[in-house]
């Protein structure tokens, strides 16, 4: 009894140390980045928007463009290529592919596919040929959003749906919630089937969920998104909220439809058809 | 109390050895998966979710059972069922450790667990479901534990676990209710989004859960000298009787509302399910062979003379059991991935290495079971011998 008193008053002084040292340190470290440190620096040049919105006009897109767009994107992402030959040396000992465990951002469907509730018999004949390009919609009441145990998903207030990778669980629980397929899961390590690696975004770990995010990197720069630069004028993006941006003109000049209306996600990206 | 454990016949051991076989070559199976990602299990981008979730839904339906020897002994005072309740609350503390434990080998970061706790995400249903899981299994272990040790005791049980009794009642309901509002508050799942799925999870927890109990009063008959009761039995194979029907009429309605509305989104899963689509029908003799099982099983629980027949009943039991496990743990969730939001279909079925994990997953719930069964058949063969 009397022993084990004073072991814990031992280990409570020891934890008391411990409780005193963590603010003194935490002082210390902040005094060794200086004041410059604490403040943040926002690129002027950067590109702003209340909601961020996307337009393709799929008349301007065949086969041969739709993919130079998932070329460029997925290149430029390091979004692995399943299909790619593996570097023996540098990754000994990799296992076979599956292939229905591709990761994918931005793809062509078939018009069938990509407005599955739009299906009708009669449907024109050149639709079936249009590539339909599909992509993560930004949704404004976005199920994967809400799904998300860790709010590694998350919306931010300019209407871009996008991920924490260093926070996904991999539960997949967003895969579930998104009506329109556009989520991939790391089921194995991507970085042996990435030809080559862009620095200027990372790679992911196996495990962990990935889907388009509407260049949020590039848009911070200044810079359009990948698929726009890409797209020959085919995909635009720009301010919803704003009546004088360029998507807000494109709307109001064209008949547009998006995918899945009815469901009430209020997805962010329109087709002119 | 514990020590009982460690004190058993030569079967219990050979059990125990076999069982900690099965879960030594199921943790290689995982590690294998640990290292090298779920790229080894069947699942697919259109089909994210597997085998383990699928076990996983079941499992919490089998936990959610026990409330059925619960409400009638503790609300209702059924003196029958004094001798197996504690059966019940020890048969969902061993389903929820499988359930948490599938959650976990699902993971694609399995490390990053504790993200559910350092972000919590009120509006994610995963949140609530990880709250009411872990607060059902605590609740199961204190209140089997602190009840049996007043047994051996023979004393009354604190007064304190009254209160927690009664709130494991609503829990019990609340594990399956949560686990199905996961599935059925996704606006892009025709075949998950319908208001009868929580009902249906329940009815067929209230089947599955008491079918098993039944089975496993049998197996103590047979290796202990305690005797669960005849009776209860009896009465068990009613509330699974009940509990099954109602799961059958449940899903016809579900069937009617599917087919007679036609709406393109919600039949092509169950088409797919019962009778294939486009070609596809890995799971049409499944399903078949489900529902007839759950079918044939209700009819001989109806029938009072089948009922009553010592042999008959355990093989009712055990097909209610199997039908129940292929209709929630192989159509459930396949069903709702197949066809995929997009209509692709991407057919899954588990690999070789998901299903060793699997069994590996259940070979350490049988050991949890095992070893609190042990505590409490021998408790009771103590105070009544």
């Amino acid at each position: 009894m009397e022993k084990s008193r004073r072991r814990f008053l031992k280990v409570a002084g020891i934890a008391a140390i411990g409780l005193g040292a963590a603010p003194a340190m935490n002082f210390a470290a902040k005094d060794a980045h200086g004041p410059a440190a604490a403040s943040k620096v926002k690129n002027e040049a950067a590109l702003h928007a209340e909601r961020w919105g996307m337009v393709i006009d799929i008349k301007k897109i065949d086969a041969k463009l739709a993919k130079k767009i998932t070329r460029a994107c997925h290149a430029h992402h390091n979004v692995p290529d399943f299909t790619h030959e593996v570097d023996e040396q540098l990754f000994p000992d990799t296992r076979p592919v599956n292939h229905t465990q591709e990761i994918k951002w931005i793809w062509k469907e078939k018009f069938h596919y990509a407005f599955p509730d739009k299906e009708d018999e009669f449907l024109n004949e050149k639709f079936h040929h249009l590539p339909f390009l599909v992509l993560c919609n930004h949704c404004k009441n976005a199920p994967c959003v809400q799904a998300c145990p860790t709010q590694a998903t998350f919306s931010r207030e300019d209407g871009i749906v996008i991920m924490d990778y260093h926070r996904c669980i991999g539960c997949r629980f967003c895969m579930a919630a998104c009506p329109y397929g556009s989520r991939s899961f790391n089921f194995r390590d991507p970085r042996p089937f990435i030809d080559e690696t862009d620095p200027d975004f990372p790679t992911r770990s196996k495990g962990v969920v990935e889907k388009c995010n509407l260049c949020a990197e590039r848009l911070a720069k200044g810079e359009q998104p990948h698929c726009v630069e890409a797209s020959e004028g085919a995909i635009v993006v720009g301010d919803l909220e704003d009546p004088e941006s360029n998507v807000r003109k494109l709307l109001k000049e064209h008949y547009t439809i998006r995918r899945k209306q009815t469901l009430g996600t209020e997805p962010s990206v329109y087709y002119i058809v | 109390m514990l020590e009982i454990a460690v004190k058993g016949s030569r079967n219990y051991w050979m059990w125990i050895i076999f069982l900690l076989i099965v879960i030594g070559i199921g943790k290689i199976a995982y590690l294998d998966q640990f290292f090298n990602g779920l790229m080894i299990t069947g699942m697919s981008r259109d089909v994210s979710w597997g085998f383990y979730i699928a076990n996983f839904t079941f499992l919490v339906g089998v936990a959610a059972g026990g409330v059925m020897v619960v409400i009638p002994f503790y609300l209702h005072d059924y003196e029958k069922f004094h001798r197996i309740t504690i059966l019940g609350e020890f048969l969902a503390v061993a389903s929820l450790v499988m359930c948490l434990l599938f959650i976990i080998v699902d993971l694609g970061q399995p490390v990053r667990m504790l993200n559910v706790l350092l972000y919590p995400s009120p509006r994610s249903m995963l949140f609530y479901d990880m709250l009411v899981l872990n607060g059902y299994l605590f609740l199961n272990i204190v209140i089997g534990w602190k009840v049996l040790e007043a047994e051996r005791n023979q004393v009354e049980p604190p007064a304190w676990t009254k209160p927690l009794i009664y709130l494991s009642i609503p829990f019990a309901i609340g594990i399956h209710t949560v686990t199905a509002y996961l599935y059925c508050g996704l606006p892009g799942r025709g075949f998950w989004l319908t208001a009868i799925l929580a009902p249906r999870f329940l009815a067929s927890a209230f089947a599955a859960g008491p079918a098993f109990l039944i089975i496993l009063c049998y197996i103590i008959r047979k290796f202990t000298k305690f005797d669960p009761g005849w009776e209860a039995m009896q009465t068990l194979s009613k509330i699974v009787c009940y509990a099954i029907i109602a799961n059958l009429f449940f899903f016809l309605c579900e069937v009617f509302v599917v087919y007679y509305s036609g709406i393109p989104g919600h039949k092509t899963h169950l088409q797919y399910l019962l009778f294939g689509y486009h070609g596809y029908n890995a799971l049409v003799p499944w399903m078949w062979s489900g529902f007839i099982l759950m079918g044939a099983g209700a009819v001989m629980l109806v029938i009072p003379k089948l009922r009553s027949n010592y042999v008959l009943l355990p093989v009712a039991c055990a097909m209610i059991f199997i039908g129940a496990w292929i209709d929630k743990g192989l159509g459930m969730i396949s069903g709702g991935f197949v066809p995929s939001p997009l209509h692709h279909v991407t057919e899954y079925a588990p690999t070789g290495q998901e299903i060793i994990i699997t069994l590996g997953v259940y070979a350490a719930g049988f050991l949890v079971l095992t070893i609190l069964y042990k505590l409490a058949t021998t408790v009771k063969e103590e105070v009544n011998g």
